[in-house]
This record gives structure tokens, sequence and C-alpha cells, in this order.
């Protein structure tokens, strides 16, 4: 019997050290960037943040630029994910054939399996050169007369920049949405809908009226989610986005992410204060996708808290 | 609704036109060369095995940490702490932890592992004593290491882990675990026998899963395993990852070096898909029984 209870103990006791080893891991993250970064914020204090020059010969670092790029690439990739994603949700839930259901919605999440830098070095070889000769020279030849738009998308088509890194950060992100958001629009009760089928509305109608409103915390919260994916997402855009540090206001001109920039110069940085700013600069990516994230859980939750209890 | 069904053929689209163009630039490059040589010097012929090799161990290795460490984690939360508070903190923590950037992860375990140096001296035990020596003696950190590597990679597994764990056993009815219970069994043998059981198929889908995920991370290898141009399986040293490569060559100008990170490409692929399908095969397996 006391071997018994001994192995209870053991057991007990180790789950819960695993179970502690999370939030380990959480508070090692945070206090080793949070050292690493101290050096450029004693030297250079607030500035290194809204600075946006960045030269590492003469010591000068500027976290602007990378933010700039991480926040609008991510921004706009979600613009083009978000519509695109919830359609999915909808089109295997609602109007998808019983039998096409789970083969669609398989190749859907295989999508979302498939490693970041495949559709990195896709984007580069592929993408890239195809959007330089479609896409973009037909964007700035339409924009050219147009007042704010000929600005987004003024200088020559380069193929690789701040657009094309959104618009492959939006086909990564979109299988993510899509799956998020088609649980959630699964807990909406067939008896709300069937009311609704009932009282002569087109599925178009139940659609807009009945799930996205019920369902709408939820999906927010999905949106989030991916937000947060798309914005520490390093391989895939450090192919495209052309790793320049310069906030131009032309989306076809070259930019960089944090992330981007942490992959590319880490391991060159020489010197304490080139790598301290590149520590600042994970730091700030953590804060900003943990903020991201942790609202997005929080709307999931509460729509879970919702789900369960009704 | 039509622009629903057009959005869900965009998605296969991007999926066939990613496989298409991989299987397009890939398939050329394929030989047994690939799987038999070395990473080559520019403008020489050769394969990828040293970091196919690497990518293998690190894998492995980075499962053979994480694994444990998230199916111990899961259990605490769906058997011993189910209503813990610690168990509700872990679970927000954990979910954030899952699609944390994982550049993020290589940098905190560059600063725990390759920046510091450590002398390390583990005492064989007396079965095992042979050609090994009687103990293991190296120092760890104060340069880019494959061990590094791995734990930056079991990082990333963990909380897929811890996920997949806990929805499993938490699905596990209430009253197999009472019917043992007052069969006298202990909690833990309660857990082991009968828990670990039912949820077995899902628990192996989430490290299967964990596997397909971290076989084709990059971000976190390159300052934690960096990369070896040459064959080497050693833990303690710089080791080469496909990942690695196949940044290293595609962003270079040699022709032959970019056909090489097409090939590792697809073999990456490849691999991801194939973990991925019978992950579920595996759990629509469960789902039959």
């Amino acid at each position: 019997m006391l071997r018994f209870r001994r192995g209870d103990a053991g057991f007990s006791l180790a789950t819960r050290l695993a179970a502690a080893l999370v939030l380990l891991i959480l508070g090692g993250v945070l206090v080793s960037l949070t050292i690493g970064a101290l050096p450029v914020f004693r030297a250079l204090g607030l500035r290194f943040l809204y600075s946006s020059s960045w030269n590492p010969v003469t010591d000068k670092f500027g976290a602007l630029p990378a933010i700039y790029g991480t926040v609008v690439s991510s921004l706009i990739a979600m613009l083009i994910a978000v519509p695109v994603g919830i359609g999915i949700a909808v089109f295997l839930t609602e109007t998808c054939p019983a039998r096409l259901r789970r083969p669609i919605g398989t190749a859907v999440e295989l999508l979302a399996g498939i490693p970041s830098i495949i559709y990195g070095i896709w984007g580069l070889f592929v993408f890239a050169p195809l959007l330089q000769r479609t896409l973009q020279p037909a964007l700035i030849w339409s924009t050219a007369k147009v007042p704010v738009l000929s600005s987004l998308f003024a200088g020559p088509p380069y193929g690789i920049g701040i657009l094309t890194a959104s618009l492959v950060l939006a086909i990564m992100v979109i299988p993510f949405v899509a799956a998020v958001s088609r649980d959630v629009v699964a807990t909406v009760p067939p008896v709300m809908k069937e009311a609704a089928y009932s009282l002569g509305c087109t599925t178009w109608e139940v659609v807009n009226e009945v799930v996205l409103p019920y369902t709408r915390v939820g999906i927010i919260g999905g949106v989030m989610l991916g937000l947060g994916r798309a914005l520490g997402e390093t391989m895939a855009v450090t192919f495209v986005i052309g790793n320049a540090h310069r906030i131009k206001a032309s989306l076809l001109a070259p930019g960089t992410t944090i992330s981007a920039t942490i992959a590319n110069e880490f391991t060159e940085a020489v010197g304490s204060l080139y790598t301290s700013s590149l520590f600042a600069l994970g730091l700030i990516l953590f804060l900003i996708t943990f903020i991201v994230l942790a609202i997005g859980r929080y709307m999931l939750m509460r729509l879970e808290r919702r789900y369960g209890a009704s | 609704m039509s622009l629903c069904a057009g959005a869900a053929g965009l998605g296969l689209g991007c999926l066939l036109v990613i496989l298409g163009t991989l299987l397009w630039h890939g398939v050329g490059g394929l030989s047994l060369g690939v799987f038999t040589k070395m990473t080559p010097p520019p403008g020489d012929s050769g394969g990828l095995l040293n970091a196919i090799a690497g990518s293998l161990i690190m894998t492995a290795l980075g499962v053979a940490i994480g694994a444990p460490v998230g199916i111990f984690a899961g259990t605490y939360m769906a058997e011993y702490g189910r209503k813990s508070k610690l168990t509700a903190v872990v679970r927000f923590i954990n979910d954030i932890l899952l699609s944390a950037p994982s550049i993020v992860v290589g940098l905190f375990v560059y600063t725990i592992m390759v920046a510091p140096r450590v002398r390390v001296s583990i005492p064989i035990p007396q079965q095992l004593v042979s050609a090994l020596g009687s103990k293991i003696e190296f120092t760890l950190g104060g340069h880019f290491s494959g061990l590094a590597g791995a734990v930056a990679l079991a990082v990333i597994v963990i909380p897929i882990v811890v996920r997949t764990t806990e929805d499993m056993l938490l699905l596990v009815p209430q009253e197999l675990r009472e019917a043992a219970a007052a069969l006298g069994t202990p909690r833990w043998l309660v857990i082991r026998r009968v828990s670990y059981r039912a949820a077995r198929a899902g628990i192996i889908t989430g490290v299967l899963l964990a596997v397909a995920r971290i076989s084709g991370e990059t971000a976190p290898l390159l300052f934690t395993a960096l990369n070896n141009q040459f064959w080497s399986v050693k833990l303690n040293a710089p080791i080469a990852s496909l990942p690695a490569v196949i940044f290293q060559y595609a962003l270079s100008p040699y022709d032959d070096w970019q056909r090489l990170a097409w090939v590792g490409a697809l073999i990456i692929t490849l691999a991801v898909l194939a973990l991925s399908i019978s992950a579920r095969a595996l759990s629509v397996q469960r789902k039959a029984q």
C-alpha cells in the first residue's frame, strides 16, 4: 500500500511540475528578452521606439520601420484573409455538399500545416515574379491618377515588398482563420437556424442574420488569433519583404518586419548594442502578439462559457 | 453564397498550386545523391544527407524532451487539478504559447543555452559502461549547438501536446475512472491504466501533429543549432537542418543551391503532409471505435 501511495504522490508531483514548467517557459521568455533588451533602452531610451534610422555601423538603432512593416503587412493580410477564411467556414458548415465536407475541410487544415519556409521559397521564386509581371504593374497603372492610391502604389514593381509579404501572409493565415471560424460557426444551435429557415429565410439571410451575429465574439477571437500568427510569422516574410529599414508610403517598396530583422541580422550582429536592439525588437514583438493573442483567447473563452451554459 | 464556395475554391487552389510548384521544381532534382551526399560548395554536385540527419536528430530529441513534459502537464490539468487555479492559468498561457512567434523562442533558448558556458559531467550507469567510457563530460553553451536546437523545438512541442492531451483526457468518461477507483486502484494507476489507454490515439495524434509542426520550423533553429556545411551529428556542435539549409540555399545566387533548396522543400512538405494525414487517420479511427 505504501508503494502505491508513494507512487501517487510522485506522479502527482511530476504532473504538477510539468504544468508549472509551462508558466516557467513564459516567464523565462519574458525575463530573457527583457534582460537582453535593457542595454539598448539604457543607451537610447524610448527614442529606440520611435526613431526610424537603423545603422549598425554608427550604433544608431530605431525600431519604427520594423514595427511599421510588421503592423502594416499583418493588417493587409488580415483584410484579405478574414473574409476569405469566414467564407470558407460558412461554405463548409452551411452550403457544402455533405460528401465534400470532409475532404475540403482536411485540405484546408493541411494547408495550415505546411511549414512557413515553404511559403517563403514559393513566394520568392513563384509568387513575387508573378506579381511583378501582373498585379503590380496593373496597380501602378490603374491608380496613377488617383490622389491617395497613387502614392500607395508608387515606384517600380520590384516583385518583393510589403504588398507581396502581405499576400503571402494572407495565404498562410486563411486556413487558420477558416479552421477556427468553422469550429465557432458549428456552435450555433441548429434550432436557431431551423427557426429562421422555417420563416422563409434564404441561406444568405440565415448566415447574415443568425449565424454571424450569434458567433461574432468567437469569430473576432479567431481573427485575433490569426492576427497573432501573422504578426509573429518569420520565414515566409523574410523571403519576400525585401529587408529594408525604411518607411515608404508605397506598399510596393521593400520594407522589413520585426521577425525578419531578427532572423536576418541576429547571427551577424556584432557589438552589444546591436544584439541588444534585436532583443528589444523581440520583446516588442512578443508583447504585441501576447496582447493580441490574449484578447483573442479571452473572446473565444467567453463564447465557450456561453455555449457551455446554454 | 457562391462567394463562400469561391473562397473555399481559392483555399483549395492555393494548396494545389503550392504542391504543384513544389513537385515541378523539386522532383527534377530528386535523386539518390540527395540522400547519400553532403551539402555541396557552390558549383559542385551534392545532396542533403547532413541536413536530413540533423533535422531527424533534432526533431526526435525535441519531441523526446517536449512530449513527456506536455503529456504530464496535460495530465495534471485534466486529472489532478481539473478545477484548480493553476490549471486555468496554465490553459490560458499555454494557448498563447501555442501561437507565440517561434523566432522569440529562438532568442530565449539562445539566452539560456548558447550564450552562457557550463561544464557538465554525467556518470554513465555501470551496466552501460562500454565504448562510451565511464562518464560523459562536455561543456555546454558558449557556442551554437544541436542540443540548443532540440530544446528550442521542445519549447514549441510542449504547448501543442499539452493542449491535445488535456482535451483527450477530458473526453474520457468519468465512469471509467470511478469504476477503476471502486476496485481500489490508486489514482496514478487509474490514470496510467485507464485514462491513458482510453485517450491513447488522441495523445499520439497530438504528438504526431507536434512532430509535423517542428519538422518545418526554421526560425528557432537559426540562432540555436545554426547550420553546418559538413557531416556532424554531435549535439554539442552546430548542426545542419533541412529548413536552415533551404533558407541559406534559396537566398543564394547559385542555381544548383537553389535547386537543392527546392528538393529540400519538397522533402519537408511531403514529410509534414504524411505526418498530418496519418495523425488525422488515427483520430478518425478513434472516432469510429
